[in-house]
């Protein structure tokens, strides 16, 4: 069993797992529950001026008969007293020394941040986390993504928690920003200690087509919200890889968007976090998913032979480079397993409109599917059908991909309903490697 | 010819068929959309190319998942607008289901019946509360179709006529409209009330149907010909074959479509208590229904006599697991030779054991003889042919007969299929018929 332990930028946790600033983490009784259900840590949901939250609040996509891909909302910070919050921290802390209590904080003035920083540390915050990222309601405020996207005010306000804290402060980032590095940067020009990202992403859930109203609905009225959950995982992890692969951004990160289990978590861990931050998944499924996040991640790790969750940490990041630096010359083909294919014909209607036209089935075209004309498109093999062993499906149903014309894509690989049917085989003989940067360097382009 | 409309209030209450629940009842909304999501969407799906009424299976699941409904049902109708009861009748395992490409995965098939009859049913229930019709026949053309016989094929036939402005008029000698639809279907499948409901949407397109009119007795083929533009043979098969063992005549043996019959549409029609053990003399999938359907309306001891094995049925073998879910066993390689009865009452069926070569007498209350149907040897007109085992002679693409005028479909014409294969020929047959007169064919220019 690999040591699941970390510390983060003096932020110490039995595991690399905490509840992300929200739903989850909004009051005393929840984060012990989870910490019993084996959370390592948690990040307090947003303390600041007492507001006034709306009814309804959340909005989710649905996608393919999966509920809930992508989880949209427009709520705003805590709306419980501040006292309340604090003797429940101090309460949590008393009862869990060794499990990490982070709290959120978003308020206007300078005075604000002290006091509310003071109060906190006198909780018994293990670290604080400045909420730069909300987008909605409290942007319109002055804070949250207001501030996250304004470079100049963000590093002012880091400065200042900077100036007051005595326990390590983690910058939350909002993605709604041009280039995510601006933000970063100016955390660490702060003297931030550590970051996190990402806040939720600008967005609309919906339309109710019955209606018309624009969801989630308050009165026949709404909003925009922000957008997490799986579906902003991969949008997420390009901006943790994009800091954590950047030189000038020596501290570490808090990967957050769309971890749903042991596997996005270990992505994220090879990009470059050091702790992960988890509120969708929760909200779904419950705290009870941190055991096979836990169970999963040991048994990876185990397999890879790392003693520590920290050797895994960045390991991904040698291989993101600029586009280029890509090798031109390296070719893949799609290969067709004909003894597994179970005859869908999806990657040859995929290939034919949606890539490069070399697949071709041994039917000839399909009149129903074409009308009257193909163009051209799908002539007749020359080459014999396929030979399969296991007999599983019709012979003739099998498509088979013309090599030469195969122009590397994946695509066909992708629509594959079947595990490891359609796999992606260097094509032997390639010269040796070259990078667009190179052939501008040979003055070639 | 007295002008009778059908109506599902017709059908009495207390018919033994109430009695039976859906073996595969309706999908909710939630399960539908779930099961529509798992189809793969396949290119040249070979569930189209396994429908004998070639339905564009992909697309309207998609829709289903899409929840365009109404999209969905309307490509079912297009080819098949019997799609109503082949949702629920069509044995999917041998023809669809059986081709998904899931069954080369170890997955479990995509349930192509039950999501067409969540399709069918959510759009016609649309249909009925919005007023929104799916199909707006066009305007009379001027032209008329008799048909003979109201089942499936003819059915199908006249309401693709009726859409596209032709007046289909079906002469139907039974009380009830529907054919082996109405009355021979599994009750577990599908019920007579279920099956009048789909006639009264076809008729509602604009098909005349006359009840108790029996052509070739009541009027004559000539004068239909005299009358329409064309006429189309949809007269299925006769009624029950008989075996004529001694003993048979007399209460207690059955024929087995006369049974079902009589379990599916006959008031008040009850097995009495002091019967408990019947044999099925067959092991087609009428001699399979049967046996089922009498084990599952309480008869503790249901046996298929059969003369040859099990490999050798002609019965499907998901249809005969099903009956035997319900107790109903198979006697193998046994020949009928008598029924044998005690103050006139059955009390068994002596057969010979082909394997001991000896006479055995099992013990009994009733016996069904499920043996086949008699094949139609009603009067036809000139040019029309019969072959060898009774069945029409017709082209395979028009189904047109011998006459020029004459086009027929369904069991008539095949000796016994499905109602999908009856829905086909009607299809077809409307569709030449149309194409001859230079109309347009609407609805579903080239499906196969
Ligand atoms: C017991 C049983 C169970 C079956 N189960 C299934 C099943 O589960 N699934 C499936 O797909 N198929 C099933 N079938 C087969 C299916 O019912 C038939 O293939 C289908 O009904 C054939 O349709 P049709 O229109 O050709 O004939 P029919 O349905 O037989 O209809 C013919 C009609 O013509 C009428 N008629 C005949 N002669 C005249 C005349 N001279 N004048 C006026 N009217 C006349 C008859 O009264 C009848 O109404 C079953 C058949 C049987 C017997
Ligand atoms: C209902 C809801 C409320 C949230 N409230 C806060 C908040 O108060 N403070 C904060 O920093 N982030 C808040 N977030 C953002 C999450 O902490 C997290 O950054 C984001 O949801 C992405 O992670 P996920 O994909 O695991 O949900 C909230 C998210 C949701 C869904
Ligand atoms: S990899 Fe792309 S181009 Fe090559 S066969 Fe597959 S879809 Fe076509």
């Amino acid at each position: 069993m690999a040591d699941l332990s970390i510390d983060m930028c003096g932020i110490r946790s039995p595991n690399p797992f905490w509840l992300a600033s929200g739903p989850p983490a909004n009051s005393g009784e929840q984060v012990m529950r989870a910490f019993d259900a084996g959370w390592g840590g948690a990040v307090w949901k947003t303390l600041g001026e007492p507001i006034v939250n709306v009814s309804s609040r959340l909005g989710s996509i649905d996608y393919a008969g999966s509920r809930m891909v992508g989880l949209n909302n427009i709520e705003l910070i805590t709306d419980r007293p501040l006292e309340v919050n604090f003797k429940e921290i101090y309460e949590v802390k008393k009862r869990y020394p060794n499990h990490a209590v982070i709290v959120s904080l978003m308020v206007e003035s300078k005075e604000d941040w002290r006091d509310i920083i003071m109060r906190s540390e006198d909780a018994g915050a293990d670290g604080l986390e400045l909420n730069f990222g909300c987008p909605h309601g409290m942007c319109e405020r002055g804070m949250g993504s207001s501030v996250g996207q304004e470079p100049a005010v963000l590093e002012e306000i880091t400065a200042w928690a900077k100036e007051f804290a005595n326990t390590p402060v983690l910058i939350k980032l909002t993605p709604n920003v041009g280039d995510i590095l601006d933000p970063g940067l100016a955390a660490v020009a702060g003297g931030a200690d550590g970051l996190s990202l990402i806040n939720t992403i600008k967005s609309l859930i919906g339309v109710d087509l019955d209606t018309l109203a624009i969801l989630p609905s308050v009165r026949a009225e709404s909003t925009n919200g922000g957008y997490c959950g799986p579906a902003v995982k991969p949008i997420a992890l390009h901006m943790v890889g994009a800091l954590a692969r950047d030189s000038r951004i020596p501290i570490p990160i808090s990967g957050i968007g769309g971890i749903s289990d042991w596997r996005d978590a270990a992505e994220f861990l090879a990009l470059g976090s050091t702790s992960l931050q988890v509120c969708t998944a929760v909200m779904h499924y419950g705290y009870r998913i941190v055991e096979d996040m836990i169970d999963g991640l040991n048994n990876y790790l185990d397999e890879k032979g790392m003693a520590s969750v920290n050797d895994l940490i960045g390991k991904a990041l040698p291989g993101f480079v600029e586009w280029g630096e890509l090798d031109l010359n390296y070719q893949v083909v799609a290969k067709i397993d004909a003894d597994t294919c179970i005859g869908c014909q999806l990657c040859y209607v995929a290939c034919l409109d949606g890539a490069h036209q070399c697949i071709h089935t041994h039917q000839g075209p399909c009149a129903a599917f074409h009308g009257e004309s193909d163009h051209g498109m799908n002539p007749r093999l020359e080459v014999p059908p396929p030979v399969r062993h296991n007999g599983n499906a019709l012979l003739a149903m099998v498509p088979t991909v013309d090599e030469d014309e195969c122009i590397g894509c994946n695509l066909c690989a992708l629509v594959c309903p079947v595990p490891d049917c359609i796999t992606m085989e260097e094509r032997p003989g390639a010269p040796g490697r070259e990078s667009w940067n190179q052939r501008v360097a040979r003055g070639l382009a | 010819m007295d002008a009778g409309k059908s109506s599902a209030t017709a059908l009495a209450d207390n018919r033994l068929e109430q009695q039976f629940s859906d073996a595969k009842p309706l999908y909710t909304a939630s399960e539908a959309i779930i099961e529509a999501n798992r189809c793969l969407y396949c290119h040249d799906a070979p569930c189209i190319t396994a429908c004998p009424t070639g339905i564009d299976i992909p697309a309207f699941i998609r829709k289903i998942a899409t929840g365009n409904i109404r999209g969905s049902a309307k490509t079912i109708f297009r080819v098949n607008m019997a799609g109503a009861s082949t949702a629920r009748v069509c044995p999917v395992e041998e023809l669809c289901v059986g081709a998904c490409v899931y069954n080369g995965f170890n997955e479990t098939p995509i349930h192509i019946g039950r999501l067409q009859r969540y399709a069918v049913s959510a759009a016609l229930e649309a249909e009925e509360s919005s007023g929104r019709r799916l199909f707006t026949p066009k305007p009379d053309c001027g032209r008329k179709v008799a048909l003979i016989g109201a089942g499936p094929a003819s059915l199908v036939c006249a309401a693709h006529l009726a859409l596209e402005g032709v007046t289909p008029i079906i002469y139907e000698r039974d009380p009830l409209p529907g054919g082996l639809n109405t009355t021979g279907i599994a009750p577990y499948k599908f019920q007579s009330g279920d099956a009048l409901l789909e006639i009264e949407w076809i008729i509602g397109h604009g098909v005349d149907i006359r009840i108790g009119v029996e052509v070739g007795q009541d009027v004559t083929i000539e004068q239909l010909l005299a009358d329409h533009d064309a006429l189309f043979i949809g007269v299925g098969l006769g009624g029950d074959t008989a075996l004529d063992l001694p003993g048979s005549d007399g209460p207690g043996v059955w024929g087995a479509t006369d049974l079902i019959r009589r379990i599916k549409n006959q008031p008040g029609f009850e097995i009495p208590a002091d019967v408990g053990s019947a044999l099925v003399i067959g092991a087609g999938n009428t001699a399979i229904d049967i046996a089922r359907e009498l084990a599952m309306l309480g008869l503790p001891d249901v046996a298929l006599v059969y003369r040859r094995t099990e490999e050798e049925m002609s019965g499907y073998a998901h249809e005969l697991e099903g009956a035997r879910r319900y107790g109903v066993k198979l006697i193998e390689q046994v020949r009928p030779l008598e029924v044998v009865r005690s103050d006139g009452r059955v009390v068994g069926l002596k057969v010979l054991d082909l394997i001991n070569n000896e006479a055995v007498e099992l013990a009994c209350d009733w016996v069904v003889e499920a043996v086949g149907q008699q094949k139609f040897d009603g009067a036809l007109a000139p040019g029309v042919e019969r072959d060898g085992q009774g069945r029409i002679i017709v082209d395979e693409a028009t189904r047109r007969s011998g006459h020029p005028q004459i086009y027929a479909g369904g069991d008539c014409i095949n000796g016994g299929q499905e109602v999908v294969n009856a829905a086909a020929d009607g299809r077809e047959a409307a569709f030449a018929m149309l194409r001859g007169w230079g109309l347009e064919v609407g609805l579903n220019p080239g499906a196969a």
